[in-house]
């Protein structure tokens, strides 16, 4: 089937079987392969992208679903060299260590703050609940997420925990 | 993990969608995907056509038609947790809702499509019981209604026959106070219900009216908790241990992965109890 959506500013066609997944429409198709495929269940929002602005799992989204689709993936985030404000603010505060889980944390997150520009420490937890991160323990990724929003608010972002205990 | 081989049909209207669906009997119709498609992925599920109805326009609306509330086919949970005409008169559903999946369900997951789907353990068919709702199917011969006290007939097994489409559930507004609560998978809210749910009482000079009780996690289907709907029927707050006693009457426990039948016994008392404290006092 025909399929056609954009994707990071760009127009898309595509011809696709009806069983593909989204996920593997950018990944494959168009060798977008910063958004992750991790459980294949949609437990654990490696694959989270942004469908019309609504942060949504792409392995669990045929591709002919998106056609006519606005949509924006990790890729679409940086401005050329400058990071996008969640981005910058997980490698400020050390959101991740092996990175998997990432793209979708930060799509995760982006749409979170894009909803709710002053979330709270447990509204960001209940925000990311749809992404599984092994490593980190999310503290980090919250603390990245709370210097994105206030970032993105204008406000200086609160010092790193670090910071705080050679302070 | 792909799903088998299928035809797609992305329905222009509810009646090519019912068309396709009573022509070919192995047909399956789809509004957010959030549960079609990962039974596909896993191949628990291979339907020969996908009717997609999430294109169709005009049918994610939630509407205020006076003595009840309209929620069209298409209408997500996200929208259903953040509307205040449901906060205001349904809030056991608003809780349910918001208490689903995690953000990306919400926001691609229908509350029409979640009641179809008729989860044992899903959290909007609770709220939907205790409420009163009305279920507006859609077939070949036009539309009927179906009470949700009739509606959940199994697990995973719904009142629709394979050629109907719910196209509108209808929650009405009957005055009174409601309220959801739940231990989740996940602990907390978390995932789908270990234990769910939803009170709805209306309170007379302190004491309860009328009631109605749905829970869900705990048996085979979601289910009206009949024995303590009885048992607080006339009851002032002090009855609702001794109400919530009798949760699992009419309930057939389900041992699972996450509970003994002792455990989850355990817990549809301790939230039929925290669910009626609420009601109660949102009533009052």
């Amino acid at each position: 089937m025909k399929v056609s959506m954009t994707i990071n500013g760009r127009l898309v066609n595509g011809d696709v079987e009806p069983r593909t997944l989204l996920v593997h429409f950018i990944r494959e198709e168009l060798a977008l392969t910063g958004t992750h495929i991790g459980c294949e269940t949609s437990y654990c929002g490696a694959c989270t992208i942004h469908v019309d602005g609504a942060a949504t799992k792409s392995c669990t989204m045929l591709a002919v679903q998106a056609e006519g689709a606005n949509i924006t993936t990790i890729e679409g985030m940086a401005k050329g060299d400058d990071l996008h404000p969640v981005q910058e603010g997980f490698w400020e505060r050390h959101g991740l260590q092996c990175g998997y889980c990432t793209p979708g944390m930060i799509m995760s997150g982006a749409a979170l703050i894009a909803e709710n520009p002053t979330p709270t420490e447990d509204e960001i937890r209940h925000g990311i609940e749809g992404n599984l991160c092994r490593c980190t323990g999310y503290h980090n990724i919250v603390k990245s997420i709370e210097y994105a929003a206030a970032k993105m608010r204008g406000e200086t972002p609160p010092p790193a925990d670090w910071e705080e205990v050679s302070a | 993990m792909y799903p088998r081989s299928f035809d797609y049909v992305a329905a222009g209207s509810i009646e090519e969608a019912v068309g396709v669906l009573a022509s070919n009997p192995g047909a399956k119709v789809m509004s957010g995907g959030m549960s079609l498609i990962p039974m596909m992925k896993l191949r628990l599920l291979s339907p020969e056509t996908v009717v997609d109805i999430g294109r169709i326009g005009g049918l994610d609306t939630i509407e205020d038609k006076g003595d009840y509330i309209s929620i069209g086919a298409l209408v997500r949970h996200g929208a259903v947790a953040s509307s205040a005409l449901i906060g205001e008169h349904a809030k056991a559903l608003q809780q349910a809702a918001s208490w689903t999946g995690d953000p990306q369900v919400r926001n691609r997951g229908t509350l029409c499509g979640a009641l179809a789907h008729a989860d044992l353990a899903a959290d909007t068919p609770a709220a939907a019981l205790a409420l009163g709702a009305t279920m507006v199917a859609q077939g070949p011969g036009g539309t009927r209604e179906i009470a949700a006290a009739d509606f959940f007939v199994d697990s995973l097994m719904s009142a629709l026959s394979p050629d109907e489409i719910l196209v509108e559930a209808r929650i009405p507004k009957r005055g009174g106070g409601s309220a959801y609560d739940k231990l989740g998978r996940r602990g907390g809210h978390s995932d789908y219900a270990v234990a769910g749910v939803a009170a709805w009482v209306s309170v007379s000079d302190g004491v309860v009216a009328d009631c109605s009780i749905g829970i869900t996690g705990v048996g085979t289907k979601p289910t009206l908790a009949v024995g303590s709907m009885e048992a607080m029927t006339g009851q002032g707050a002090n009855g609702i241990t001794a109400a919530a006693d009798r949760a699992l009457e009419g309930v057939t426990v389900l041992e699972d992965l996450y509970g003994s039948e002792a455990y989850k016994s355990h817990l549809a008392k301790v939230y039929t109890r925290r669910a009626l404290e609420q009601a109660f006092a949102a009533a009052g």
